[in-house]
C-alpha cells in the first residue's frame, strides 16, 4: 500500500504528467482562446492542489476553480449561529469536528464559548460523542453533524450505536449537504463557466461513479473522479482536458482502487435507514430543495433540532465574500478582508477557518507578500 | 511512603522534607550547593547564557520519553543552539494533588539520567502542590545556565550569504506525532518514539571542528518551517528548502496525511537546524553522521539571498511556494 502511495506522489512521474497537462492545455487555449475551466468540487482537492504547488504552476495553463466542497464553508451563517447558541444551555456537552470550533458566529465562536467555560469537545468521530454521552449521563451531549456524503454514513453509525445502546442523552444537530443538488444549482445558475469537474474521491467512495451520470447525460459536462496525491490529481486534470479536446463528456473513474461504479451499498443503506432528504440553506446561495439530510421522524428523539428550542436573529453583515468564493465567482484575493482583517488566526468567514477552505489554502500556500 | 501526592507534600513541613529527601535529593544529589536558600555555583569568567522554559506536555509519559526528559533536554538545547556550553539547571515542579509518587519518582529519575547524559547539574529546585483539578498532573519549569568557552559566540549569523547550506540532523515531526498518538484521541496507534534528546554533545562535536556555522536553532513548537521563517526574518535572508530533501519518516507522513497536518509544522525535541558556510556542508554532515543523533542529517536547502527575508519551499513537482509561520493549527500542550 505504501509503495502504491509513494508512486502516486512520485515526482518524476508528476513532472512528466505536468508537461502533458500543459501541452494539452496549450492545445485547448489555441483552439478556444482561453484556459480550460475546471472546478475542483472537494475542499481536500483545493488544499492538496495548493499544497503540492499544482495550482500555482498551472495558473497560466488551467483555470482551476475551487468549488463548494468544504463543509463548514457552505454552512449558512444562521445555522452556524444556531449551533453555537446550543452551547448556552445548562448541563450540555457540545461535540464536533475541529474546524467547527473556530468558525466565527455572529456573537462568538465555540472556541470563545469554551474559553468562557462551556464544555465544548473536539472529537475525531461522532461515535466518540456517543461514548461521552454514556460517560456523562447527567449531561445532554449534542454532536454537530456537518459534512457531505463522506461524513453522513459515519453520522448514521453514531445514531445506530446510540440506538442499540439506548443512549437517551445523545442527540445530533445536522446541517449536512449533498453533492448532486449543489452541482445542479451551480450549473443551472450559469454564473460560472465550468468546462469540467474534478470529482471528489472520498465522496465518490460512497456515491460511486454512477452517482455523477447526470453531469454527462443532462449537462454534457465531463467529470473525472480524482485521488489526492499530486500524480493522481494531474492525471485526472489531463484526462479532463483530453475529453474537452476530443469533444467527449463522460464520467471517468481515475481513483478506481477505492471507488466502484455503484459506490458503497452498506453506507448508502445506513444513510437511508436513519436520514431523509431535506431543504438546506447554503451560504451565499439560499435554500436548495432536498440538498441535505436530516434524521427521520421515527428517530426524532436523537434530533437536537426537535429536542432543543433555539432561536437566532439575523446574522451580522460583514464584507466577507465566502458566499461568492464557494460558487467560484471570485478568488480569495478579490475579497477586501483576505489576509488583512481575515486570517486563520482571526477568521471572519468559514473559508478561512477550515484547512479545506479556499481562503485558508490561498493564505497558507499561495500568499506571496 | 504514601502512594500519592497530597497537599501536605507541598506545605514545607515534615512530608515535604521527606519527599525532597527521598525523591529529589536522592536523584539529583545536589548536597554541595544546597546549604543555603540559593545554590552557590561557579562559572568560568566571561559571558554566560540563561534560559527558562515551562513544560506542560500531555500526556506526561509518551513513547521515547516523559515530561522530565523533555524539561532537561529542552532547556539544554536552548543553551546549546545559542552556542553556549550548558552547565547548570534549576527545576520547579507544580504537582496536582493525587499524582502518583511512583510516577513522580520515574520523572525525577529520568531527569537525573538525562542531566548526567548531557553533562549538566541540577542545582536548585522547588515543589508546589495544588488542589486536585487545578492543574493536569504535573508541570515542570527548568532554567538553564551555560557559558561561552572563549567568552564569545561561536556562531555569526551576520555573515550568512547566498549559497550557504541549511542542514537538519534528522527526520522531522517525530515528537509531534508521538505525543499526538500517545494521547489516544486520534484513532492512530504508533510506537514511533519522540526524538526528545539533549543536543549539546552533538552540537559541540560540530563547533569544535569547524568555524563555518552561521547560526543554529532548534525547531520545537511550530516546527521546521516556523523556525526557518524566524531565521529568515531576523536576519533578512531568503531561504529556500526542497520538499524532497527534508527527511520525514513514513509513519509521520502517513499520520499527517490522515490527520491533515504538515510535517514541516510539527514539533521536534531533538532536532537542530544549522546554517553553514558554503563549502563546509560536507564536513558538517560527516561530523553529524558520526554521532548517534545525527545519523540522518541532510542538507535540505540553501540561503538564496540577503534581501527579502522569506522562506520558500520547492515542491516535488518543481513549483515554488512561500512558507509562512504556523497559523491556526491547534496542537496545544505538545511540550
Amino acid at each position: 500500500m505504501q509503495e502504491l502511495l509513494n508512486e502516486c506522489s512520485n515526482p518524476q512521474l508528476g513532472k512528466k504528467l505536468l508537461a502533458k497537462v500543459q501541452e494539452s492545455a496549450a492545445e485547448f487555449k489555441k483552439r478556444y482562446g482561453r484556459r480550460p475551466a475546471i472546478m475542483e468540487v472537494c475542499g481536500s482537492h483545493t488544499h492538496a492542489l495548493a499544497e503540492t504547488g499544482i495550482k500555482k504552476v498551472l495558473k497560466d495553463d488551467v483555470n482551476l476553480i475551487s468549488g463548494p466542497g468544504c463543509p463548514v464553508c457552505v454552512t449558512d451563517q444562521k445555522s452556524i449561529d444556531a449551533m453555537i447558541k446550543l452551547a448556552d444551555g445548562p448541563d450540555r456537552i457540545i461535540c464536533t469536528f475541529g474546524d467547527m470550533v473556530r468558525v466565527p458566529g455572529t456573537e462568538r465562536s465555540l472556541l470563545e464559548a469554551k474559553t468562557e467555560g462551556k464544555d465544548i469537545r473536539i472529537v475525531y468521530t461522532p461515535t466518540d460523542a456517543v461514548k461521552i454521552a454514556r460517560e456523562n449521563p447527567e449531561k445532554e451531549v449534542i454532536f454537530l453533524g456537518i459534512g457531505f456524503e463522506t461524513t453522513i454514513p459515519i453520522l448514521a453509525v453514531a445514531l445506530q450505536e446510540a440506538l442499540q445502546q439506548d443512549v437517551g442523552n445523545f442527540s445530533m444537530w445536522m446541517t449536512t449537504k449533498l453533492v448532486e443538488p449543489i452541482l445542479r444549482a451551480l450549473l443551472d445558475a450559469k454564473e460560472t463557466n465550468i468546462d469540467g469537474f474534478l470529482l471528489p474521491g472520498h465522496v465518490s467512495i460512497v456515491l460511486g461513479k454512477n452517482g455523477y451520470r447526470y453531469l454527462a447525460e443532462e449537462y454534457r459536462i465531463p467529470g473525472v473522479i480524482a485521488g489526492f496525491e499530486s500524480v493522481e490529481m494531474l492525471s485526472s486534470i489531463y484526462k479532463l482536458i483530453r475529453q474537452l479536446l476530443e469533444g467527449r463528456a463522460e464520467i471517468e473513474n481515475d481513483y478506481s482502487f477505492v471507488v466502484t461504479d455503484e459506490g458503497n451499498p452498506v453506507a448508502k443503506a445506513l444513510i437511508e435507514k436513519f436520514f431523509e432528504p431535506v431543504d438546506e440553506p447554503w451560504r451565499g446561495i439560499g435554500v436548495i430543495p432536498k440538498s441535505g439530510m436530516d434524521i427521520k421522524d421515527e428517530y426524532a428523539r436523537f434530533n437536537a433540532k426537535k429536542r432543543f428550542q433555539i432561536t437566532v436573529g439575523e446574522p451580522r453583515k460583514t464584507k466577507c465574500r465566502c458566499g461568492e468564493i464557494i460558487r467560484g465567482l471570485v478568488t480569495p484575493e478579490e475579497c477586501p478582508l483576505f489576509g488583512k482583517a481575515c486570517t486563520p488566526l482571526k477568521p471572519i468567514g468559514p473559508c478561512m477557518v477550515s484547512a479545506e477552505g479556499t481562503c485558508a489554502a490561498h493564505y497558507q500556500y499561495m500568499r506571496e507578500d | 511512603m504514601a502512594e500519592r501526592i497530597s497537599l501536605a507534600h507541598g506545605d514545607g513541613g515534615e512530608l515535604a522534607h521527606r519527599l525532597i529527601a527521598d525523591v529529589f535529593v536522592r536523584a539529583f544529589g545536589h548536597t554541595e550547593e544546597a546549604r543555603f536558600d540559593a545554590a552557590l555555583c561557579s562559572v568560568p569568567s566571561g559571558k554566560i547564557a540563561v534560559t527558562t522554559d515551562s513544560f506542560v506536555v500531555k500526556p506526561a509519559f509518551f513513547p521515547g520519553g516523559n515530561i522530565g526528559k523533555l524539561a532537561v533536554a529542552g532547556t539544554v538545547n536552548d543553551l546549546a543552539v545559542s552556542g553556549a556550553v550548558p552547565l547548570y539547571l534549576t527545576a520547579g515542579f507544580m504537582i496536582e494533588e493525587g499524582f502518583k509518587i511512583k510516577d513522580l519518582k520515574e520523572i525525577v529519575q529520568t531527569m537525573a539520567a538525562e542531566a548526567e547524559k548531557a553533562n549538566v547539574r541540577i542545582i536548585a529546585g522547588d515543589t508546589k502542590v495544588v488542589e486536585k483539578g487545578s492543574i493536569d498532573g504535573i508541570y515542570i519549569n527548568t532554567t538553564g545556565v551555560g557559558y561561552y568557552a572563549d567568552g564569545k559566540l561561536p556562531v555569526n549569523p551576520a555573515e550568512m550569504e547566498p549559497g550557504d547550506a541549511i542542514i537538519v540532523n534528522g527526520t522531522i515531526g517525530d515528537h509531534g506525532v508521538a505525543v499526538l498518538a500517545a494521547r489516544g484521541e486520534l484513532g492512530i496507534t504508533t510506537e514511533l518514539p519522540s526524538d526528545c534528546a539533549s543536543l549539546n554533545g552533538l552540537i559541540q562535536s560540530v563547533l569544535s571542528e569547524t568555524d563555518g556555522v552561521r547560526i543554529m536553532r532548534d525547531p520545537t513548537r511550530g516546527g521546521l518551517a516556523t523556525t526557518l521563517v524566524e531565521i529568515a526574518e531576523d536576519f533578512k535572508a531568503t531561504l529556500e528548502i526542497e520538499e524532497e530533501l527534508v527527511p520525514v519518516r513514513p509513519e509521520v507522513q502517513g499520520a499527517c496525511d490522515i490527520l491533515g497536518y504538515d510535517p514541516l509544522y510539527l514539533a521536534n525535541e531533538g532536532k537542530v537546524i544549522f546554517i553553514v558556510k558554503k563549502g563546509e556542508e560536507e564536513r558538517v554532515l560527516q561530523l553529524l553522521r558520526k554521532h548517534e543523533l545525527g545519523k540522518n542529517a541532510a542538507v535540505i536547502g540553501r540561503v538564496a539571498n540577503r534581501e527579502k527575508g522569506q522562506l520558500h519551499l520547492r515542491t516535488a513537482l518543481g513549483s515554488t511556494r512561500r512558507l509562512h509561520r504556523l497559523s491556526g493549527m491547534m496542537l496545544p500542550r505538545i511540550c
